[in-house]
């Protein structure tokens, strides 16, 4: 399933001002993996996104897709290349309906390259297209919802609307950020196996999560970070059950229910 | 004690609702609900030359539009791309001097100077704009204010391109019906236009750029080129206005780059209704000919529009047109909650 | 020689002007584009004390200065605040504003040599053999007095610190409770006091005309932006780059290019690096 490493980053440092957000942290994910990063609020996990998808401008490190350097490069030319992101932070076009969000990202140049949702490799009305690619990702189609205004849906549709705003780039990896927080468990159990499919589509996954229960379920390696740093990285178990994962979490009750139930 | 309580509810009328799509084409009264407003605009707008009482007025005519291009163009930048431009001014001098230079020097008739000073015009504003178009929207505005004040004191302090007192002797219409025919079909052309453009995908783009750019730049597109396509769309329309100015007044100077034509625009928007682009094109029509009824007054005028302006803004007013749209889609009631 | 002083005199006279701005944008994070009107607005009152009422030069100084801070304070009371957040209204209001002010003086007539405000001082001294006017040296004095002042307030005294904290971060201002609505006034008072100061003591070099009101604004905005749009230090910082580029271009090319090395400077700081000198505005790169 896991071919050679698809994104790499090699000592990535962030510093803001005084703050060290990240301390030459380094990571890579084999192509068609799903590699979650858990840790605790403010180890840096999202910062650590930012960095590798162009939104912040790393202190230092690198980072490379392919074996090829994109560090210094634009978000939307990172984009471009097939590297999208979910934001943690939901971001839809509120003003909009929900298959009008998806014409954007539809208008973008690698959309247009790509292409080929209907009749191979020519994209048809921008309008249809986003609502074959909601209906994708779990919108009922002949109903009324791709059609409410943004505003007006539930978290765990808004969630899928951000990974359906990737999908309409055909990407390679897209980088989620905490897309099952905020959900109620049946959203959860309805969201795992779009994610598993999504793997199976070809579509290399970063997740970051708090939710480690459902991430362990589909994440093939773990990386856990504390403070900026890299804490340790293996498969979900080996993660588990290394002591230092356990401090760092206070020894938490959620570590101690996975242990349980892993 | 029982008190009832009551809210008010606002739904959206039968007419509108049927008028859907292919629905509307149902019966006469439906198509006649959209497409009567229209034709009374371009209807009325077309008419206008011709019930106007004097030649001054129809000269007024003429300014009317070169303002409603304008204040299009601040309607569509700041509502539905989320740059405020406090320098209409600018627009209107670079499209005015550049067609004055090609009619003086060059002898350019007026069919050549007004579309080639349109769209070099665009270029050159778009170029000086460039800078400013990945910061943040306080950068456009602070620039915009500052170029129509700078460049008429380098244009006055360095006396280059005729200094204060301008290039004289530029050619005018051959025609006054030309004139001011010329103008309202600009102004409709570009009118309907622009609102087909916002609604199509590009327009989408332009709208995602205001709400939420780092969701566009997530969506692989750079936001500072569609910002630049705006600012371009934008300044084809100021420098079209510039240069028919010129040619209509026979002359280019600094004035053109007055503050009036930065003022009027946002003012004639904030009353005609910000978001609408036919509330910009109304505002003007309000505005101007007041503005000349009350030309006795000097630069009163100005203070007089700033503190109107002032005034809708901080009661929060939504403007003539945004009003008048939802008294015609939309109507009220109490009801018992 | 005259360069270094000249040049001094011109940065300093810049920094008093672009001080009042910074602070505004700073703490509220509203461009107050009033600002010039402000300064001409000073300088109108203490004409019409000094002329109209014939009261004491040194009365109609302060008493002009408080009523400056006022004036901005009620501008901010009863037009900005209620348009705080929404980013276009804001701009437009303040502009709109300041040019009801400005043009609204223009039509009452301020034109040519009638009105004029007297020098400190008279006379003249002798600095390294260069005639430099006693005012313009006052100026100098008064001016770098100002700046300790602002340091020495926003480092040591409670409003000071607020008014700090709230530039820094609103939100965990308002935690800490400071009222981030009185903050903004105290910071709009303040920034006209500044607007008012720099009349008070740059007007007496020429004659109170509606056109210096613009021609404040823009300098004043080009310090900013070259300082980084917040920082104050950054503004005093980048007064005297901007003052010394002038005066060296009035030396070698010509005293009329002076409005060029403005533009110039916002258009290269803005390609360059735009967050300015001292930017705080770091996240116009890192926003996420």
């Amino acid at each position: 399933m896991s071919g050679g490493p698809i994104l790499e980053a090699k000592e990535v440092t962030k510093a803001f001002g005084g703050i060290l957000a990240l301390n030459r942290v380094s990571f890579h994910v084999n192509e068609g993996d799903i590699l979650g990063i858990i840790g605790p609020n403010g180890s840096g996990k999202t910062t650590l996104i930012n960095c590798v998808t162009g939104f912040i401008r790393m202190t230092s490190g690198r980072v490379l897709f392919r074996g090829k350097e994109i560090t210094r490069r634009p978000p939307h030319k990172i984009a471009d290349m097939g590297i999208t992101r979910t934001f943690q932070i939901m971001r839809p076009y509120y003003s909009l309906p929900a298959y009008k969000n998806l014409v954007i990202p539809l208008f973008s140049p690698r959309a247009k390259r790509t292409g080929g949702w209907r009749g191979g490799g020519k994209l048809g009305d921008r309008d249809t297209v986003g609502i074959d690619i909601l209906e994708e990702i779990g919108f009922e189609r002949d109903s009324f919802v791709p059609y409410k205004m943004a505003s007006s849906l539930p978290t765990g549709y808004l969630k899928r609307l951000e990974l359906a705003r990737c999908l309409a780039l055909k990407p390679e990896i897209i980088l989620c950020d905490e897309v099952f927080s905020g959900l109620s468990m049946s959203e959860i159990a309805s969201m795992v196996p779009l994610i598993e499919r999504l793997q199976m589509e070809g579509i290399t996954l970063v997740m970051i999560e708090h939710r480690l229960r459902e991430l362990f379920r589909v994440a093939n390696r773990v990386m856990v970070l504390n403070f900026g740093e890299k804490l340790t990285e293996g498969t979900p178990e080996e993660v588990m059950a290394d002591e230092k994962v356990k401090v760092a979490y206070f020894g938490s009750e959620e570590v101690e229910e996975v242990m349980s139930y892993a | 004690m029982h008190t009832e309580e009551r809210r008010k509810e606002r739904l959206d009328r039968g007419i509108k609702v049927r008028t859907v799509g292919i629905y509307s084409l149902m019966s006469w009264r439906e198509l006649s609900y959209l497409t009567v407003p229209r034709v009374v605009l371009i209807l009325g707008m077309l008419l206008l030359p011709l019930i106007m009482p004097s030649m001054y007025w129809q000269r007024v005519i003429s300014i009317v539009c070169i303002y409603a291009l304008l204040a299009l163009s601040f309607d569509f930048l700041a509502h539905y791309v989320g740059l405020v431009s406090l320098g209409g001014a600018f627009f209107i001098g670079t499209g005015g001097y550049l067609a004055a230079i090609l009619n003086t020097s060059f002898g350019l008739p007026f069919y050549l100077t007004i579309p080639i000073a349109t769209i070099v015009g665009a270029v050159i504003c778009t170029g000086f704009l460039l800078p400013c178009l990945p910061l943040r929207g306080v950068y456009f505005a602070i620039v915009t204010l500052m170029y129509p004040l700078v460049l008429g004191r380098i244009i006055e302090a360095l006396n280059v391109l005729g200094g204060t007192d301008g290039i004289v002797g530029v050619a005018s219409f051959p025609n006054r019906w030309l004139e001011q025919y010329f103008m309202i079909l600009m102004v409709l052309l570009f009118l309907f236009g622009m609102r087909r453009l916002v609604n199509m995908d590009v327009g989408l783009v332009f709208r995602a750029v205001k709400d939420n750019d780092q969701a566009v730049k997530a969506s692989g597109m750079s936001i500072t080129f569609y910002k630049a396509v705006a600012v371009f769309i934008a300044s084809t329309m100021g420098c079209l206005g510039g240069a028919c100015l010129v040619h209509i007044y026979m002359w280019s100077g600094i004035s053109q780059f007055a503050l009036d034509f930065s003022i009027i625009p946002i003012a004639a928007t904030v009353i005609g209704g910000g978001g609408t682009l036919v509330g910009a094109v109304l505002g003007c029509f309000i505005l101007v000919p007041i503005s000349e009824l009350l030309r006795t007054f000097g630069t009163l005028r100005i203070v007089f529009y700033s503190l109107i302006l002032v005034g809708f803004i901080v009661l929060r007013s939504e403007g003539v047109m945004v009003y008048g749209q939802r008294k015609y889609h939309q109507f009220e009631r109490w009801v018992k909650v | 020689m005259d360069i270094l002083i000249y040049g001094t005199i011109n940065s300093v006279s810049l920094a008093l002007m672009a001080l009042g701005f910074a602070l505004v944008y700073g703490i509220s994070r509203v461009p107050n584009f009033a600002h010039g009107a402000l300064y001409v607005v000073c300088g109108f009152i203490t004409w019409s004390f000094l002329h109209g009422l014939g009261l004491n030069y040194l009365v109609s100084i302060l008493l002009a200065a408080f009523i400056t801070g006022v004036i901005g304070a009620l501008i901010y009371q009863f037009v900005l605040i209620r348009v705080r957040g929404m980013a276009i209204s804001e701009i437009i209001a303040s502009y709109a504003m300041g040019l009801a002010i400005l043009e609204g003086f223009r039509w009452y007539g301020f034109k040519g040599t009638t009105y004029t405000l007297p020098v400190f001082v008279e006379g003249s001294m002798f600095i390294a053999d260069i005639p430099v006017d006693f005012h313009r040296v006052l100026v100098v004095g008064i001016g770098a007095a100002v700046v300790s002042f602002l340091w020495l307030f926003t480092h040591h005294t409670r409003i000071g610190l607020a008014l700090r904290g709230m530039a820094q971060d609103e939100r965990a201002a308002l935690m800490l409770g400071i009222d981030s609505d009185f903050m903004a006034v105290v910071a709009m008072a303040f920034g006209s006091v500044l607007a008012g100061l720099s009349a008070i003591l740059l007007l007496p070099l020429g004659n109170i005309v509606v056109e210096a009101g613009y021609n404040v604004l823009i300098l004043a905005i080009a310090v900013c932006i070259v300082g980084g749009l917040g920082s104050w230090m950054g503004a005093v910082l980048a007064a005297f780059i901007i003052g010394f580029a002038q005066i060296l271009t009035v030396v070698y090319w010509g005293a009329h290019y002076q409005m060029v090395v403005a533009l110039l400077a916002i258009i290269f700081t803005l390609i360059l690096r735009p967050s300015g000198l001292f930017g705080q505005q770091k996240e116009l790169e890192e926003r996420v």
